[in-house]
């Protein structure tokens, strides 16, 4: 039988306790750590990203089993050009955390590797943000476009896209 | 034994079948390639985008009561819904709550969304499989809800209901009235509906053991709403992550043991009891009161005093004109919409426009399981299993 959910006030302590259990574990892997309107962020190391996520959805006490979003966003004017934020789920703390890592480089060449070996729900969600902004998913099954026809040029969803068409 | 690709014999020859983007059991623009061997499905592919509008990048140029409008059309079944989710998501990246009237005005709209989307499905699900008068049905009853949404909002469709810290309007008069004698009569309806189809022995032989989503794969393919529930797991944001005042309401979450397609049935037809149990006690507990929060550079000021007063006329015009500036951040909001969890993840620098938008929509990642769970089905029961995950196109493509 499944235990009954826990409530809101367990699960922001759950999430309080993930970041410190990943600060103890990954030390300087975690990058950066913050806190708004209760939810927790915590920017970890690019090539560390996916021995993070397997800890956290295998860890017994944490159990980030529900990968619930995946979001990219392209930054201009910063010494980083991509963020990339896992929204994780834990069903059984009802916690939520939000991993991020930052990535350098054009579309087509920044990357990161994929998470779709942890959670299946990992392969549209990055498919998604390749089509739409540019990021690489190293190591994903079938990084194709998803939603724009497969013939489209360029990631939309870039803050320079030229969204008066090419040229204008 | 179980149908997989490992089990086909050598030297069969396969079969590749376009289904869509316009064929009317694929509920919209969804293409299917399907890898066929005789009947049954060796292969799906989904081809989704057809109805994409790039509704994310649009949201970077509009102020975000400007957005509202666009959230009409993700599931535009249930268009009151999404209103609510975003109008939840910009009040939690601002720092409001809105006045109780008002929290209890959008749990009834969402819980009559939810009957309506519901029984869209249900009417279209049953037509699927050829039996078309449950249709008429509950088309006829999903005319009393848009009866009931005009005259709250002046249409049926594209409703727009939500602003940014409250409502475009409070309630008409009698309308509490109106939906309350509904209410009283809906159940016994919805039982009559029920008689056409739980015992009848087509129905069951169509959709049982048809389309099994397990519960391991569902939570691991992200699968929310009635279909994680019909998989066995009792979890609904409603309970789980309470918002808008739903911890104030007494309701069950139904769910389902195997998983299957008679399963997925069940849960979505109790959902729509259980949402007339909330509608009850909402519409009982209606507190008086304002429906907006008391902020007059986020909130538009009643219309008479912006024709008499300097001050409201510049709130009015500011408001309009530039939108009022979101605090620096970013925050996920969700609510546990009638497909599942529809949630807004919103980065602020600032400004009065979302710097990025996500809409996390649940029919896209439902539709996720839709090739792990139809291989080795029937071509026919696709249009079953389709009709079951009960996906929205736009809310799919955005």
């Amino acid at each position: 039988m499944i235990a009954p959910v826990p409530d809101v006030a367990h699960g922001q302590r759950v999430s309080a306790r993930t970041v410190e259990a990943l600060r103890g574990r990954f030390r300087d892997a975690i990058l950066d750590h913050r806190t708004f309107r209760d939810e927790e962020t915590v920017q970890v190391e690019p090539s560390r990203l996916v021995e993070i996520c397997r800890y956290l959805k295998d860890e017994p006490d944490l159990a980030y089993n529900f990968l619930t979003d995946i979001t990219a966003t392209h930054w201009l004017d910063r010494d980083y050009a991509y963020e990339v934020a896992y929204l994780l789920y834990s069903l059984s703390n009802n916690s939520r955390v939000r991993i991020k890592v930052r990535l350098t480089g054009a579309p087509g060449s920044a990357s990161v590797r994929t998470v779709a070996g942890v959670w299946g729900a990992a392969d549209w969600l990055e498919r998604e943000e390749w089509d739409k902004v540019g990021v690489v998913f190293e190591g994903h099954p079938n990084l194709r476009r998803i939603l724009l026809p497969e013939d489209w040029e360029g990631h939309p969803l870039r803050r320079d896209y030229p969204v008066e068409g090419v040229g204008a | 034994m179980p149908y997989t690709t490992e089990t086909i014999e050598p030297g069969t020859e396969l079969l590749t079948v376009n289904m869509g983007p316009s064929h009317p059991s694929t509920h919209g623009v969804l293409r299917l390639i399907l890898t066929l061997d005789g009947e049954r499905v060796v292969r799906v592919e989904p081809v989704m985008g057809y109805l994409h509008r790039g509704m994310e990048k649009i949201a970077e140029n509009k102020t975000y009561t400007q957005f509202i409008p666009y959230t009409d059309r993700l599931d535009y079944l249930a268009p009151l819904s999404n209103n609510v989710a975003f109008a939840l998501a910009v009040e939690k990246l601002v720092g409001v709550r809105v006045p109780p009237r008002c929290e209890h005005i959008r749990v009834l709209v969402c819980e009559l969304s939810r009957i309506s989307a519901h029984l869209l499905w249900l009417g279209t699900h049953a037509v699927d499989l050829g039996a078309i008068s449950v249709f008429m049905y509950t088309f006829r009853e999903r005319e009393v809800l848009y009866d009931f949404f005009e005259a709250l909002t002046g249409t049926r469709l594209t409703t727009s209901y939500t602003r940014i810290g409250g409502l475009a309007r409070d309630l008409p008069s009698g309308f509490l009235d109106a939906v309350g004698r509904w209410l009283d009569r809906f159940p016994k309806d919805l039982d009559e509906y029920e008689t056409l189809l739980t015992k009848n022995k087509i129905w069951v032989e169509r959709t049982q053991g048809i389309g099994v989503l397990k519960l391991a794969d569902a939570i691991d393919l992200g699968v929310t709403g009635p279909n994680l529930r019909a998989s066995g797991l009792e979890w609904d944001l409603r309970k789980a992550i309470p918002y808008s005042g739903y911890e104030r309401f007494d309701f069950d979450v139904p769910v389902g043991t195997t998983g299957d397609v008679y399963d997925r049935y069940l849960v979505r037809i109790e959902e729509m009891r259980q949402s007339v149990k909330i509608c009850r006690q909402v519409v009982k507990a209606m507190p008086g009161g304002p429906i907006n929060v008391d902020d007059p550079k986020l909130v538009l000021p009643p219309k008479e005093k912006v024709l008499t007063n300097m001050e409201e006329l510049i709130h009015q015009f500011i408001i309009v004109t530039e939108g009022f500036k979101a605090p620096k951040g970013e925050v996920y909001q969700a609510i546990e919409a009638p497909k599942g969890e529809l949630g807004f993840y919103l980065v602020s620098e600032g400004e009065a426009s979302p710097y990025r938008l996500k809409i996390r929509s649940p029919s896209f990642v439902n539709l996720q399981a839709l090739p792990r769970i139809a291989v080795g089905a029937l071509i026919s029961d696709v249009v079953a299993i389709i009709a079951s995950l009960d996906p929205v196109m736009g809310e799919v493509d955005r």
